[in-house]
């Protein structure tokens, strides 16, 4: 299977352009290739996570231009683990939308798919321009999904979505192009190698390029004061959309660690781990503002959306650690802490189309028709956000405790700890108004199966990754370890005379 | 002719970028364009500016980096298919909203009046 590597992008963009066959209609069909696509994504995902276990990197060039001239994919531990992970994410949210958000508009399916391309093509690709194009790629097909279905509230989150996402690919831009400047190269292993035997005088420049691609990817992953567009983008999407849309920022995170790691890793001098300080401090800074932003939020999907922003500063955080250790917990949090805040959203979305006009509100409401069973899968997934044991967000959180040294612990604990204890009160005031503050009769109809799978399948991944954590811990340890030894990386690319076509 | 090219791409980014921080969805438009103007023309000149040279590489000769060129066609396109994309919205939400501001509304004091 020499191309495997290569079918997480192709595979979704032809199922995109046999979605576009027809506007309208043939539903059925459409949503059959959709989930279709979506299935043999994860089990593709699984393929290349087997494939990338054994700490082997592999690539795939493109055209057969051999790196560094050509455009590759690299497969590494990372990029496969990200792979999955999405794949997974999108087939709970893709079932949830079959059960009628995505016949509020036209083409959701075409470009849920494509969405799903540039993903799985910026965790893919091992080239720092088609970084922005996979980049470019993905925030086309989110804008339109943002805007899927139409409404006021909508149009206007996006209205600031998409200028500051263009204002940031125009910095992006700049970035790559002020590397290719002073490195003249955009192949990322290519230009370690280079930054290796940079010339003083052109130190600055590279810094400055270094420290622009932190903005962008900032912007991207919603760092502190890059993260105003957030909440209302994420808490006015769609629900199905704004389940994908939380592997959305772990793919600023993502882009954080490989670039970091690979180009500006320890071989690069003066110029390694310029970010380190920079995102370190931020994550903090972010986590302190999530959890006022948790407490304050009135209404269920601003609740999930600032939550997206805690489980950012908890990341970060173990990027701004930068050992080893911290880079395995992180890995292993960014795993629950996506399919959490996934599920949390499609939750929100039932609690609301139950409670009539309260909606997601938190205010006095109907009962819910439905409130036994959605009261526990709420109960459970607070529990995996909030980080209480015995679920997965405990055993993430733990393990980025554990692995801050000497004078990080005195910021990272109390900081942790208190914004967890923000989200606990936040989540518990919010379930008490949803479930037991109510009066009249109910009304609501029963939900549809599919979507109560949706949530399940998104939910279970709590108890599941508590099961597992032995297995997931070992493969993120391996994980970070590879990250933390980008010469691996630099000589399978740069000096491997083989490769497919 | 590197200051003249500077001062451009100086000047394009400094208009691009008030225009983008005003507040009514039109100069935001326009500032965006300006703006990807300027990244493309800073995009090109990132090989080292070269005058009557050929875009391939002819062993120590004068040439012009061919790469930039790709760099900016592809930029090219995509920052096309954006304006077109934000135009169109920034038109739905002129519908939606009743006004073109990006905040879709006036002004605090003249909400709270009516």
């Amino acid at each position: 299977m020499q191309h495997l590597i290569v079918l997480p992008v192709v595979l979704p963009l032809v199922a995109g352009i046999l979605l576009l066959y027809r506007r309208q209609g043939a539903t059925r069909a459409k949503r059959l290739v959709g989930v279709v696509a979506t299935a043999l994504l994860v089990v593709v995902g699984i393929a290349l996570v087997a494939r990338a276990a054994g700490g082997e990197v592999t690539y795939y060039a493109l055209g057969d231009w051999q790196p560094p001239f050509g455009i590759v994919l690299v497969l590494d531990r990372l990029s496969a683990l990200m792979v999955l992970l999405t794949a997974v994410l999108a087939l709970g949210a893709v079932v949830f939308a079959c059960a009628g958000d995505d016949e509020r508009g036209s083409n959701f399916h075409g470009l849920f798919q494509w969405q799903l391309m540039g993903i799985n093509g910026a965790f893919l690709t091992g080239d720092l321009f088609n970084l922005f194009v996979f980049f470019e790629v993905l925030l086309l097909a989110s804008y339109a999904l943002l805007l899927h279905g139409g409404g006021k509230a909508r149009i206007q989150a996006g209205v600031h979505y998409v200028v500051l996402n263009l204002a940031g690919s125009s910095l992006f831009l700049i970035a790559v192009g002020v590397l290719y400047g002073a490195t003249g190269t955009l192949n990322m292993a290519d230009m370690a190698v280079r930054l290796g035997e940079l010339p003083a005088e052109r130190a600055g420049l590279v810094t400055a390029g270094g420290l622009m691609l932190l903005v962008v990817f900032g912007l991207k992953a919603a760092i502190l004061p890059l993260y105003f567009w957030l909440p209302r983008a994420y808490a006015a999407a769609p629900a199905p959309v704004a389940a994908l849309f939380a592997i959305m920022t772990k793919v600023g995170i993502y882009a954080i660690l490989r670039v970091y790691s690979l180009v500006f890793g320890e071989h690069a001098g003066p110029l390694a781990n310029l970010e380190q300080a920079w995102v370190w401090w931020l994550s903090l800074g972010t986590l302190v503002v999530a959890g006022v932003g948790v407490l304050a939020a009135r209404d269920l999907r601003l609740l999930v959306a600032y939550l997206v922003l805690v489980s950012v500063g908890s990341l970060l955080a173990g990027i701004g650690m930068g050992s080893p250790a911290a880079v395995s917990a992180l890995l292993y949090y960014l795993v629950h802490s996506t399919l959490i805040t996934g599920g949390l959203f499609l939750l929100a979305e039932l609690i609301g189309l139950q409670r009539g006009k309260a909606g997601t509100r938190l205010v006095k409401g109907r009962p819910l028709h439905q409130g036994g069973w959605l009261a526990g899968l709420f109960f459970v997934g607070a529990v995996a956000v909030a980080g209480l044991p015995p679920l997965s967000g405990a055993i993430g959180k733990a393990l980025l405790m554990a692995s801050a040294e000497g004078g990080q612990r005195a910021w990272l604990w109390p900081i942790l700890l208190g914004t967890g204890l923000c989200a606990l009160i936040a989540l518990s005031r919010a379930g008490s108004t949803l479930f037991w503050r109510s009066q009249g009769e109910p009304m609501g109809l029963p939900l549809p199966r599919r979507q109560w799978f949706g949530v399940a399948w998104l939910l279970g991944a709590s108890p599941l990754l508590v099961v597992l954590a032995g297995p997931v811990s070992d493969y993120t340890r391996a994980t970070a370890d590879q990250l933390a030894n980008p010469q691996v990386m630099v000589n399978a690319l740069l000096n491997d005379a083989g490769g497919t076509p | 002719m590197e200051s003249l090219y500077a001062i451009t791409t100086g000047v394009l980014t400094a208009c691009g970028l008030y225009l983008v921080l005003r507040g009514r969805t039109f100069p935001v438009v326009v500032g965006l364009t300006l703006l990807s103007y300027a990244v493309n023309l800073f995009l090109f000149s990132m090989g080292g500016l070269t005058t009557d040279g050929a875009a391939i590489l002819e062993g120590p000769a004068d040439y012009a980096d061919p790469l930039p060129q790709a760099l900016v066609l592809t930029a090219i396109v995509i920052g096309f298919a954006m304006t077109a994309f934000v135009v169109i919205l920034a038109m739905r939400a002129r519908s939606e909203a009743g006004n073109d501001h990006v905040d879709g509304r006036k002004h605090e004091d003249r909400e709270d009046r009516s």
